[in-house]
């Protein structure tokens, strides 16, 4: 592989990096509340609201059921709007985080469910109002579930940024479509494909360390 | 005009010798069953009260509708003279501190330490950190954990979580102490355990436990006053050896049946209608239980008798005596014998015959 091509390769690998870490975290910071929220507001939740619980889940189930591909293509007069361009790696955030938001908050709200409904209650008993709940039982208890629930979206993420190459994003997908796939460079394709396993792997190696450290159960 | 009420209940409470808990006419239905089906009962201070019954008999609802947790349908509940019945979830969070909880399943939380789970209440009260610590560690003392302090509750064994789990409850220094089935999971070792360091909290520090069971060896053990609950009624209610020594229902007959003695099952396969032998069973308790009752039945009526199982038990520091005696029918003598036990307070009953020796 020569010199150009190495470089192009430790571009679009920080492309992805760019792409799934921006998008991730965003993932973290909107969908850990609404997977709350849709915990919360549910049948004998801590702050009961079943038709907020109904628009909460609509919303999430209309985005998860739409493919990735067409929310890309959909999302780009909203992408224009924030970040003033539909093309590139900073556009490419934008879909990759809405498609990812309601994914990550229904693994979310999977851990938060888990959580003994005895522990919510002993909360309850000892004086603690909903945002002790919140704070200390529902998002300490389900730790490592949404540590391990992050890691998914973050392998997910990882995959679907490939796809973001279609708006002209960068990143590793993209390279291996342009020259190993369209110019016929098998040795491009081979070592994006190389590249992406590291990666994967690498992310689900943190993701289950952290998990592991922080579960005190058992 | 709530305050004003409150007041008064709070002086009613005072002239009724301070009861922590006043409990009037409660009512709880689930669909179209209820739990709670008029109940009555007060909590006086300083005292164990147990409150028994089978599973689905009410106790459950009963003991969380003292602190909000269930919302009863009617009546009232007074705590510490103040009616609790119509505060909101906001309003009840102050009283609640003012009650501790213990529960079966321990419901320690996984991802804090020992200490950080004793400390919780005090850091739902918006305690400084240093204080919370030191409270954390002065009940990890009193509860014989001061060593693992910064365990994981995982790290420990049941009897140990129970006993984080009350030292939990008593941080905020509640007036009263609710137990839940506290021993429910554990062995009868590690119960009795937990029943002493309970019956230890309660007089050291004078705190009031209200506690549930279906087990009569934990009332037996720690409880000062039993109240029974079947079908969401009280049926009976008295002091603990007083209940043990006379049962009035069944249900209490029929819970008491592991603990109490009873007629070994092959003597009781063998009972007819006539015989040689008629066999008694003779209730005493307290003044009868502590004069010598067969050597002065011995004494006065010449016929033959054995004693064929039972024995006397004390709780509460009263005799309570079940004994089972076999009395020679051909001697003639059965009835005098009753009426003798009879006017001795023994209460006697005939449970059948056999025909040969046993």
């Amino acid at each position: 592989m020569s010199q150009t091509m190495f470089d192009l390769l430790l571009r679009s690998l920080w492309e992805t990096v760019v792409m799934t870490g921006a998008s991730g975290l965003i993932s973290l910071v909107f969908g850990l509340p609404l997977g709350l929220a849709l915990v919360a507001t549910d049948r004998g939740g801590i702050a009961e609201q079943l038709w907020l619980n109904r628009i909460l889940g609509g919303i999430v189930n209309g985005f998860r059921s739409v493919p990735f591909i067409i929310l890309l293509v959909a999302l780009i007069p909203l992408t224009r709007l924030i970040v003033g361009t539909s093309i590139g790696t900073w556009a490419a955030i934008v879909p990759l985080s809405i498609a990812a938001t309601p994914y990550y908050a229904r693994i979310a709200e999977v851990s938060l469910r888990e959580v003994d409904r005895g522990l919510i209650e002993a909360v309850r008993a000892m004086g603690g109002g909903r945002w002790a709940i919140v704070r200390e039982v529902l998002v300490p208890e389900a730790l490592p579930g949404i540590v391990a629930g992050f890691t998914v979206t973050l392998v997910t993420l990882v995959g679907a940024s490939a796809m973001a190459g279609a708006i002209g994003a960068g990143g590793l997908g993209d390279l291996a479509i342009r020259y190993g796939y369209q110019r016929f460079e098998t040795s491009v394709m081979v070592a994006v494909v190389a590249v992406l396993i590291v990666l994967v792997c690498g992310i689900q190696w943190i993701g289950d360390r952290l998990m592991a450290r922080l579960d005190r159960r058992a | 005009m709530n305050q004003h009420v409150s007041w008064a209940e709070a002086g009613a409470a005072e002239a009724s010798g301070g009861d922590v808990v006043r409990i009037v006419d409660l009512k709880r239905r689930f669909g179209g069953t209820a739990a709670v089906d008029g109940i009555s009962l007060s909590v006086r201070k300083g005292e164990i009260l147990g409150i028994i019954g089978r599973s689905g008999a009410g106790k459950s609802t009963l003991i969380r509708c003292l602190n909000g947790l269930e919302r009863p349908g009617e009546g009232q509940i007074f705590v510490e003279g103040r009616e609790i019945t119509g505060l909101g979830e906001r309003d009840l969070q102050p009283l609640r501190r003012r009650i501790g909880m213990i529960f079966q399943h321990f419901n320690l939380l996984s991802a804090k330490t020992v200490e950080e789970n004793v400390a919780l209440p005090l850091k739902i009260e918006g305690r400084p950190k240093a204080e919370r610590l030191a409270r954390a560690a002065e009940l990890l003392e009193l509860v014989g954990l001061a060593d693992k302090a910064k365990a994981y509750p995982a790290a420990l064994s049941g009897g140990q979580k129970q006993r984080v789990g009350i030292a939990r409850a008593l941080a905020a220094r509640p007036a009263l102490l609710l137990s839940d089935e506290a021993t429910s999971a554990l062995d009868p070792e590690t119960t009795r355990s937990i029943l002493s360091l309970l019956k230890d909290i309660n007089q050291r520090l004078g705190l009031t436990i209200l506690l549930i069971t279906h087990e009569m060896e934990v009332i037996r053990t720690v409880a000062d006053r039993v109240a029974v609950i079947d079908a969401g009624k009280i049926v009976e209610e008295g002091l603990v050896w007083s209940v043990f020594a006379d049962p009035r229902t069944d249900v209490t007959r029929s819970l008491l049946a592991g603990i109490r003695p009873q007629l070994p099952e092959a003597l009781a396969a063998r009972l007819g209608q006539a015989g040689r032998e008629a066999i008694l069973r003779v209730d005493v308790a307290g003044e009868a239980a502590r004069r010598p009752l067969l050597q002065e039945l011995a004494t006065a009526i010449p016929g033959r008798f054995r004693l064929v199982h039972g024995g006397i038990d004390h709780i509460q520091g009263e005799p309570v005596g079940t004994l089972f005696v076999g009395v020679q029918t051909t001697d003639g003598r059965v009835a005098e014998i009753i009426d003798f036990l009879n006017a001795r307070d023994a209460r006697v009953e005939v449970l059948g015959h056999v025909s040969d020796d046993v």
